[in-house]
């Protein structure tokens, strides 16, 4: 099994919710209970039980009311910080990555401390780990590592009408992507593929990125890059980590 | 819809209006996006920027209830800039026949309108006859009295400034949707039109679709691929169930319910208008196989030539009576029902003015309700306003299986009717539909077997064999609508023998030798098996039609109307994406709309051994002129009952002039009424289904989209001191709702006629059942009084208004 990718082209988006409720059936995770709060997207946030969410902006762009939804899901990064961030931590199996697919999976048979979790969870800079405090476990996206193991598509992929959310070898997707981005920018000069060198979550969008979400992009600090970055937050911690003991 | 499903992604520009098609029918979007991808241009216009909207290339803002004045101006542009289709305006379609003097219009009504009656008489709208009794025509489009002269005398009224002034759309907007569309009257360009409800569910409801059937013939985009005039039905199998005739006007295959106006089958059978010129098919002519067939099935070995095949135990309506669902509940409301089958519905939200549906039910005697989960048709005696104590209706609530649950067949939008099989078994003691209707009508028969009663023949002289081992079944059903050979029957040289399947409704007889409980339907289970179980993906047409996926009708033809895809020669208009072509002694391709050779030999004479393409009408040329509609031949823009305006900006008729109203208390109109100042429309959501009878309960659909709301734009939400998720009570002259303030840039307030008006919106998903903080449903707002042709509730535009709770 080749290494695996998610190509997301939010232009092909309707925001159906397909996805978002594809991931709660397969998954098994229950419904919270939401209240209209004066936007479609519901629930607000990703959470325990919420591991894809589509989230709606409503902008007014070059002068024209854009409407941009973005189905929002972990990165599957290829050098995932949340996982140097735990084992930094001392939590050796608690974050996994699968040598084959690159799926980056949360072992919910490891518990986490609270105040750890908060720590891995700021080094994701895509605001995706959340947690059960009373369970003291972490839960997120799994690729659909199941699914996927046995030859199916991640169930987000498969319930997608319109090829929004396409799923594969990472050659093959970057090889999509390009040719999308290709196609868009004509019309759509801001059209970009966010962070697509370093993560298995592609998404492609034709505005800046904030228009769609905060965390929709991971943000490089000046002059240094993402990972180095990354590397230097996490030396700190791991000293920390050594005092407490 | 004319086309189907697949064939939208053929299409060069998609026109998605009274229609959120991305939101709605979110699969439909796999073709449009198909479509886009290959250049073709998507175009939205709603009173909403919605989910459709934010995937078009253009968005322009409508009025509710202004449809016609936006199309009649489309109308305009296509005949003053010469964008028609000159060929098959003039050789199919009935824009060369010469009006008879008696046709006129004046100041908003047509000729023959009887102002007591609130009618036309159609016959002011004849053609003019030749000797042979065929409407004279003027193929050039010259004469001054032929319908294309008259068309462009009537819509030359709808010039772009008054129709911007009565929709609110802004001229610019209009001009570049009308360039844009008309672009597809170029030979080889197709256009394609997909709407729903914001188009029917208005008074003027079929004259909306007539004016755009009138475009789509005018641009040369009926019968071909990516063209045609494409419903997308409100729910998965409403296709199936018109097709089968569930609504009272109407016996399976769209035949019309017998009347006092034909007491005897003889008149019956002969009702239909002949055509003396050879070239018409005179497709109805055949009618009588069909009736007579579907009698038999009805009624079996009791049916016979010497009782009229049964005849008279066919229940027959009173003409000019109407019974249909919006006057059923007004008689209701007036205490003349004793008892109601609301079957696999749930009125008390469907329903529009819903306060009179819910207070209509408490006077029944007996109520039962099919259904998957509890709901406020159900439960109606304890819902709000309502005392159980003083409610005399008894309640039977039967459980349901759902469709996963079930074998059978569901016919959708593009007329294919696909057979699904039953996943699972039904829960507890919930039944299919199917197993229901057997046990009751098998205890009905036997009590009337046993005490007679006032007409027993019609019940125990129906046929019915359609179970095995005492359960419903599908099979025996489907194969009874197809049909049988009921003895020996030799058709050109061949015989076909007693109890087996007729191959199709070309087979059928009026002899009584044949059944066929719908000859529409006849052919999609035959000797060569259930044509709807078939999954075959090949497609050798290159244009989605997969001959042999499922089935479809008539005959499986994918594209109806397709011998008006081709010239008078039968060589495809256009060659990338033929749907049928002549080979000089056969057409390929689709299932060709009868196979008779084309109009024009090679050599440009005529073949008199052919056939005008528009088979269905008596004279084979397609209507852009329409003497049959009840409310006028041309469509013309009358305002909705409730509206926000004083007057119509194009006549003085303000509302259609055929409408009827219902008269009870709760039946009033608030048009111009301060109390009421904005218009109000509803629509639905993408994760409920109809009144969310079955989706409220699911808690991943109710997680989505958890409670009532009211869609708002930012400026009225100013006007109101409304912020963004408050809690507002939204109220009509019928009835209020309390709903969560959605405060949104994709409403915007138009200037209709020189004043601002707003408009808000509500899905209609809610009801009082479930959730307890959800919100009730949005038709307690919306007003009883409906479409003259089909009757259907204007649900879509009233007068509302908004404040904080």
């Amino acid at each position: 099994m080749a290494d695996k990718t998610f190509f997301i082209d939010t232009t092909r988006c309707t925001a159906c919710r397909g996805c978002q409720i594809a991931c709660k059936e397969w998954n098994q995770n229950p419904a919270t209970e939401t209240k209209n709060w004066g936007s479609h997207q519901n629930p607000e946030d990703l959470s325990f039980v919420t591991y894809k969410l589509v989230r709606f902006s409503e902008v007014v762009s070059d002068g024209e009311l854009r409407w941009y939804f973005f189905p929002d899901q972990c990165r599957h990064c290829i050098e995932p910080p949340c996982k140097d961030a735990a084992e930094a931590l001392g939590y050796k199996k608690a974050i996994t990555k699968d040598a084959a697919t690159g799926a980056v999976l949360f072992n919910q048979k490891v518990k986490v401390k609270p105040e750890d979790f908060e720590e891995i969870k700021e080094s994701c800079p895509f605001n995706i780990p959340r947690y059960d405090p009373e369970r003291m476990v972490m839960a997120k996206c799994t690729m659909c590592f199941d699914r996927i193991s046995n030859g199916l598509l991640p169930a987000c992929v498969k319930t997608c009408p319109t090829g929004a959310m396409n799923f594969g070898d990472r050659s093959q997707m970057l090889a999509l992507a390009e040719k999308r981005l290709k196609e868009l920018k004509g019309e759509y000069p801001k059209a970009q593929l966010l962070n697509a060198e370093d993560v298995r979550t592609i998404y492609l969008v034709i505005d800046d990125s904030e228009k769609y979400y905060e965390f929709a992009n991971a943000h490089g600090l000046l002059g240094i890059t993402r990972l180095v970055a990354m590397k230097k937050l996490i030396r700190p911690l791991v000293r920390l980590s050594g005092l407490k003991g | 819809m004319t086309n189907h499903w697949i064939d939208i992604g053929n299409s060069d520009c998609i026109l998605i209006m009274g229609s959120n098609a991305a939101e709605n029918h979110p699969i439909s979007f796999k073709w449009v996006t198909k479509a886009m991808e290959q250049g073709a241009t998507l175009i939205s216009v709603d009173p909403r920027f919605t989910r459709t909207s934010s995937k078009a290339d253009i968005y322009a803002p409508i009025r509710s209830g202004a449809d016609i004045a936006f199309l009649g101006g489309m109308i305009k542009y296509i005949l003053d800039n010469n964008l028609y289709f000159r060929e098959y305006v003039a050789e199919y379609t009935n824009a060369a026949f010469i009006l008879s003097t008696k046709y006129g219009f004046n100041d908003g009504l047509f000729s023959g309108y009887n102002r007591k009656t609130r009618s036309y008489d159609k016959k002011y709208w004849a053609f003019e006859k030749d000797a042979n009794g065929a409407p004279k025509k003027d193929r050039s489009l010259q004469h001054p009295r032929c319908v294309f002269q008259q068309l462009k005398r009537h819509y030359s009224r709808y010039a772009l400034d008054k129709v911007s002034a009565i929709t609110g759309t802004p001229q610019s907007s209009l001009k570049k949707i009308y360039r844009t569309y008309a672009a597809t009257g170029k030979k080889g360009k197709a256009g394609t039109i997909m709407y729903a409800m914001g188009w029917t569910q208005h008074t003027v409801g079929v004259q909306n679709i007539r004016s755009m059937a009138m475009i789509q013939l005018l641009l040369g985009n009926m019968g071909v691929a990516g063209g045609g005039v494409n419903a997308l039905r409100g729910e998965s199998n409403v296709q199936g169930s018109t097709d089968h005739c569930l609504l009272w006007h109407i016996l399976p295959g769209y035949m019309a319910t017998p009347s006092n106006k034909w007491l005897v089958l003889d008149d019956y059978l002969k009702r239909r208008p002949k055509s003396n010129d050879p070239l018409s098919a005179n497709w109805w002519q055949n009618e009588p196989k069909y009736m007579v067939s579907f009698l038999k099935s009805m009624f079996g070995d009791a049916a016979r030539p010497t009782n009229e095949f049964g005849y008279q135990w066919l229940p027959k309506v009173d003409v000019g009576v109407d019974y249909s669902w919006l006057t059923i509940f007004d008689e209701m409301y007036k205490g003349k029902f004793t008892g109601f089958f609301a079957w696999g519905q749930n009125p008390a939200c469907s329903g529009a003015n819903a306060n009179k549906t819910r207070e209509a039910m408490a006077k029944l005697k007996w109520l039962v309700n099919v259904n998957m989960f509890d709901n406020e048709t159900a439960s109606f005696w304890k819902g709000p306003g309502m005392d159980p104590q003083k409610v005399q209706t008894e309640v039977f609530f039967l459980p349901c299986a759902v469709s996963a649950e079930k074998e059978g067949s569901i016919t959708n939008s593009g007329r294919w009717m696909q057979w699904r099989y039953a996943a699972a078994k039904p829960l507890g003691k919930s039944k299919p539909d199917g197993d229901m209707i057997v046990e009751l009508f098998e205890k009905i028969q036997e009590l009337y077997r046993k005490e007679g009663g006032v007409l027993p023949e019609p019940i125990v002289n129906l046929k019915w064999d359609y179970t095995t081992r005492g359960q419903f079944d599908a099979h025996k059903v489907a194969k009874e609508i197809n049909g049988y050979f009921l003895k020996d029957v030799t058709v050109k040289g061949k015989t076909y023998k007693k109890g087996t399947l007729v191959p199709s409704f070309a087979f059928l007889q009026a002899d009584g030798s044949t059944s066929s409980a719908n000859w529409l339907y006849c052919n999609s289970y035959t000797e060569k098996g259930n044509m709807a179980a078939r999954r075959g993906l090949k497609d050798a047409s290159g244009i989605g039609l997969y001959l042999e996926w499922s089935w479809c009708w008539p005959v499986n033809r994918r594209i109806i109307y397709n011998r008006a895809s081709v010239d008078l020669k039968g060589q495809p208009w256009d060659k990338k994406h033929p749907v049928i072509s002549w080979t000089g002694d056969k057409w390929v391709g689709d299932v060709p709309d009868g196979g008779w050779p084309p109009l024009a030999n090679t050599d440009g004479t005529p073949n008199p051994k052919s056939k005008y393409p528009f088979i269905m009408k008596p004279e084979g040329h397609a209507h852009v002129f329409g003497p049959g509609r009840p409310d006028g031949p041309f469509p013309e823009h009358y305002e909705p009952l409730e509206c926000p305006v004083e007057r119509n900006l194009m006549s003085s008729q303000f509302i259609n002039p055929t409408v009827k109203q219902f008269e009870t208390e709760l039946d009033k109109r608030f048009t111009c009424d301060p109390r009421y100042p904005f218009v109000g429309t509803t629509y639905r959501v993408t994760e409920h289904w109809q009144t969310g009878v079955a989706t409220r309960w699911q808690p991943w659909l109710l997680e989505a989209e958890p409670q009532q709301f009211c869609e708002m734009s930012e400026e009225l939400a100013r006007l109101r001191g409304i912020k963004n998720g408050d809690k507002v009570i939204v109220e009509s002259g019928r009835g209020k709702v309390v709903a969560v303030a959605m405060v949104t840039k994709r409403f915007k307030p138009l200037k209709v006629m020189g004043q601002t008006v707003h408009e808000v919106g509500l899905p209609w998903c809610f009801g009082w059942v479930h959730p307890k903080d959800g919100g009730d449903s949005s038709n307690l707002l919306t007003p009883s009084v409906g479409d003259p042709n089909t009757k259907i509730p204007e649900t879509k535009a009233f007068m509302v208004n908004v404040r904080k709770e």
